[in-house]
């Protein structure tokens, strides 16, 4: 491969690029999903290809293509110079790239059990059983099981002399089911909505998430919010469940530190970020309980590796240190505009993509409480429990969600089920009304395969380690 | 780009090589560029070429997907023979029936030289046009200028044979411009040609410098006039929240039990038709049928859903040719959707307003509530106050939290001229609507 890889650049140089790197990337994938008792579809699929990307006249340009040959690989390198001397056509300053040790080494990522070695009769197996415990409850109407795999195999190499191979496996599965009466439908997921909760592990991961159980209580309480009352609206105590919390995360903290929004190359797409340079070590993002870090070195999270496609070592970051905000996540690009090196943020969407700044593993450390704590000392508020809806404004400020369900608090109990929950707020006055976090024990790192930026469109896989929190006095029942 | 010939090659090849009861093969090769600015310069500028190969294998009523990007003989084989394995290896999908067969498939002329010969230079000189027209405003300009050539091929084991090559092209941008400024245009054509730089970066350059220094507007219900961009994301939120017929069948459509019965305003007609040249024609869906024009509300009553041919069939129905592909979990989805003109214009709708908001775009918009249709979501781009029937300052952003079918029940104005927009590929009319609700401000 280095061969190929080194014509490439060779080609590249010889076209006038000043920088260079190519990665070849090849995907595996293969989904299951059961639906109302039988097999809906296994899908499985596989992707190849190479991307080069280039500076020439202080401009970026990149190319790609399917076919991985020599001949292609200079075709491609010398397209992708071309393509940057159209960029220098409308160009105001010339790309600087922050130092970075040219690495070079094979990682590969754990996976005790293969999953794509896993009979998919055993896979399938599993899923049907999930499927039935969640049609136990007679009020589900849909019910669904499902499975993913991903696995990507990928070779990077700079004119600066990196190279660098990484195989990463993913793992994911959950389970969801819709209640329907009445023109009303609502509906209950384990672990976690939207497909589940992912890892960077092996079928493992999936062994561990129980999803039989997990699935009747779903079916409960997929039925039971069918009756459940409308929640309220006003202003309360609000404690998010881990998963919940880690899209909150996610929405309000991991894009706005990402620091191409901050430079406005996202403006015309997803937007810019309120967390401008200038509020650098002083502004104060959330309370006194809120410690965040990008950490793409912990073991099974989803965005963990050994380097990002620049050949940037794999690094934890603080973000908000005890409220204040400190840190972004970055490319060499944009470090070096603020005489820092790169965070180790930029990672492509497959062969075909261009790196850009994406989250890692965005976590809120652990505090000192446990969940049953929060509730007992919570006079009056809500318990959230797993997203449903999410959105935010284009500097990261306005936020509102949605979750399946949400349990009253009264005098520290829980009480009634309530449906429809959605809070809205303002990212820095929420994080600042921060005053609990569940401790290590309740702590988990939770995956999303389906983190969207850029144009074209790019999906990352990113996590997000969090346990419950509790937020005071935030504004719930939006959708009355 | 394969041609015609070299592309049912494949996938005829890749046909005869799977061994199963019934096989489907699809083929989609792309050429695609992106040329991107921000800050008034190209900071990213890309180009792909890629196919993906899919087969879609029957054993009775087990049903298995594989797809890949490789295209040579070997990776045909060894696609085939996956194909056969993941199918075997499952459980009987009892809802099954059968692929579906030949339609008469309207040959349509949507590719274009032009576009499909669009260079980087090309794209830059056209951003150079954008640009250079933001900083004659005063403004500074982010976007981007996109180029693509796409060949579809489908074949399958009961006759279906379908082809077609196209092109399309899109400009976007957004200007901004202290204090608080910013403005949004973009076009969207199968030609290049029909784009024109200097308009879109006009018509975004006036917004933007319009909107500087936004006041605040408290929260609450106000009638409302919203651009094409923004139609299109409502329009966009009720074919998600239930205007396919598997949404239907699982009864968590706001179509449920409502057919034939009034939904919205009188002036409201939805339909879905692939062969509109106003849109973005394709002849034939993922599974090769012919698309068919399907009327989803007509003047405000629940009229019909989407089918593909597994929703199809569990109704005794035929597919209207709406496949989304892959083993089609998703379901059928309208992808060319066209909302019925009016015969007004924003001009006259702002002039005939005494108090109320105009909308230049939406943003992020999510469903909160899908069988309510209600969507939140922000605005952005451009947000101004009117008053006396005119425009009298721009307001910082808001959110809404809105019934759709509720807010086009309040419509009183709708344009009679249609855009072409990104969101959902949806062609629609500026919209006057008499109700409206904001639940929150943001800070810019």
């Amino acid at each position: 491969m280095e061969d190929l890889t080194q014509r490439a650049l060779d080609r590249a140089r010889q076209a006038g690029a000043s920088y260079a790197d190519v990665r070849v990337v090849r995907r595996t994938t293969e989904e299951i999903l059961v639906k109302n008792g039988h097999v809906e579809a296994v899908e499985a699929g596989e992707s190849t290809g190479f991307g080069v990307r280039v500076v020439v006249d202080g401009a970026w340009g990149f190319a790609s293509s399917r076919q991985v040959d020599a001949d292609e690989m200079e075709r491609v390198a010398e397209l992708a110079t071309r393509i940057a001397r159209a960029s220098a056509l409308v160009q105001r300053e010339e790309v600087d790239l922050a130092p970075v040790e040219p690495a070079r080494g094979r990682f590969e990522m754990p996976c005790r059990k293969d999953p794509f070695e896993v009979p998919l009769e055993e896979k399938i197996s599993l899923l049907l059983d999930a499927d039935a415990a969640l049609r136990r409850e007679p009020r589900v109407t849909v019910s669904e099981a499902r499975m993913a795999f991903f696995r990507e195999e990928k070779t990077f190499a700079s004119t600066e002399g990196a190279y660098l191979e990484q195989v990463k496996t993913e793992s994911g599965a959950g389970v969801a089911a819709t209640a329907t009466e009445s023109g009303e439908a609502q509906t209950r997921s384990y672990p976690a909505a939207f497909g589940g909760d992912f890892a960077a592990a092996g079928y493992e991961f999936i062994e561990s998430l129980d999803l039989e159980q997990g699935a009747e209580t779903a079916g409960q309480e997929a039925a039971a919010l069918l009756d459940a009352p409308q929640c309220p609206s006003g202003v309360t105590d609000l404690i998010l469940e881990g998963q919940q919390l880690a899209l909150q995360i996610h929405e309000s903290c991991g894009h706005p530190v990402e620091l191409d929004r901050v430079f406005g190359t996202e403006a015309s797409y997803a937007g810019t970020s309120f967390l401008t340079t200038d509020k650098l070590d002083t502004f104060q993002y959330g309370s006194d309980a809120v410690t965040l870090v990008a950490d793409a070195t912990i073991e099974g999270g989803l965005g963990s590796f050994a380097y990002d496609d620049e050949g940037v070592p794999a690094q934890r970051v603080p973000l908000v240190e005890e409220g204040i905000f400190r840190g972004y996540l970055s490319s060499r690009e944009t470090a070096a505009r603020i005489g820092r090196t790169s965070s180790g943020a930029m990672r492509a969407d497959g062969w075909n993509r261009i790196p850009l700044i994406r989250m890692t593993n965005i976590n809120l450390e652990p505090g000192d409480w446990s969940l049953d704590e929060m509730i007992e000392e919570t006079q009056e508020g809500l318990l959230l429990s797993t997203n449903r809806s999410w959105s935010i404004d284009d500097k990261r400020l306005n936020f509102q969600f949605g979750t399946e369900a949400a349990w009253e608090i009264r005098n520290g109990r829980l009480g009634r089920l309530l449906k429809n929950p959605t809070y809205t707020g303002i990212t820095y006055q929420f994080w600042r009304a921060c005053d609990a976090v569940a401790r290590r024990e309740e702590w988990r790192v939770w995956g999303i395969p389906n983190c969207g930026k850029g144009e074209p469109c790019q999906v990352a896989h990113v996590g997000h380690g969090a346990s419950a929190a509790r937020f005071r006095g935030v504004r719930v029942g939006v959708m009355r | 780009m394969l041609g015609r010939h070299a592309a049912l090659e494949i996938v005829y090849h890749a046909m005869e090589l799977t061994k199963a009861d019934q096989v489907q093969v699809s083929l989609v090769t792309s050429e695609e560029a992106l040329t991107r600015f921000a800050n008034s310069a190209i900071h990213q500028n890309v180009a792909e070429r890629d196919a993906v190969l899919g087969i879609r294998a029957v054993i009775g009523k087990r049903v298995g997907y594989v797809a890949s990007n490789a295209t040579d003989s070997e990776g045909i084989r060894r696609l085939a023979e996956r194909a056969r394995a993941v199918t075997l290896a499952q459980e009987e999908n009892p809802d099954f029936v059968s692929l579906p067969g030949p339609t008469r498939v309207p040959a349509l002329d949507i590719w274009r030289e032009r576009t499909a010969s669009f260079t980087p230079d090309d794209r830059a000189q056209a951003v150079r046009v954008v640009v250079d027209t933001a900083g004659s405003w005063g403004a500074i300009a982010s976007g981007a200028f996109s180029t693509w050539e796409r060949e579809h091929a489908v074949v399958n084991s009961l006759g279906v044979e379908a082809y077609c090559a196209s092109t399309g092209a899109m400009l976007s941008t957004v200007m901004s411009k202290e204090p608080g400024g910013f403005g949004y245009a973009s076009a969207l054509a199968q030609d290049v040609g029909a784009i024109d730089p200097s308009a879109v970066a006009h018509e975004a350059a006036m917004v933007c410098a319009r909107s500087v220094s936004p006041r605040e507007l408290a929260p609450g219900v106000y009638p409302v006039i919203l651009k094409p961009y923004a139609v299109s994301e409502l329009i966009a939120g009720l074919a998600w929240a239930g205007l396919g017929a598997l949404s239907v069948q699982e009864r968590r459509s706001f179509m449920n039990d409502r057919f034939g019965e009034q939904i919205t305003g009188e002036k409201i007609t939805l339909f879905d038709d692939g062969l509109d040249r106003a849109g973005l024609p394709v002849p034939f869906d993922a599974e090769g049928v012919a698309k068919q024009r399907v009327d989803l509300i007509v003047k405000g009553c629940a009229n019909a859903v989407v089918y593909d041919s597994y929703t199809a069939h569990r109704e005794g129905k035929q597919s209207t040719g709406h496949a989304t592909g892959g083993s089609g979990v998703w379901g059928p989805y309208p992808q060319n959707l066209f909302l019925e003109p009016g015969d007004s214009d924003l001009d006259t709708m702002i002039r005939a307003t005494e108090r109320g908001v105009l909308i230049t775009r939406f943003h992020y918009t999510n469903l909160v509530h899908p069988t309510k249709t209600v969507l939140t979501g922000m605005t952005r781009d451009g947000t101004f106050w009117i008053e006396n029937g005119q425009i009298a300052y721009p307001v910082k952003n808001l959110r809404f939290t809105q019934s759709i079918l509720d807010a086009l029940a309040s419509a009183t104005a709708i344009g009679r001229e249609r855009k072409l927009v990104d969101v959902g590929w949806a062609c629609v009319p500026a919209l006057k609507l008499e109700r409206f609700e904001f639940s929150g401000t943001t800070e810019f």
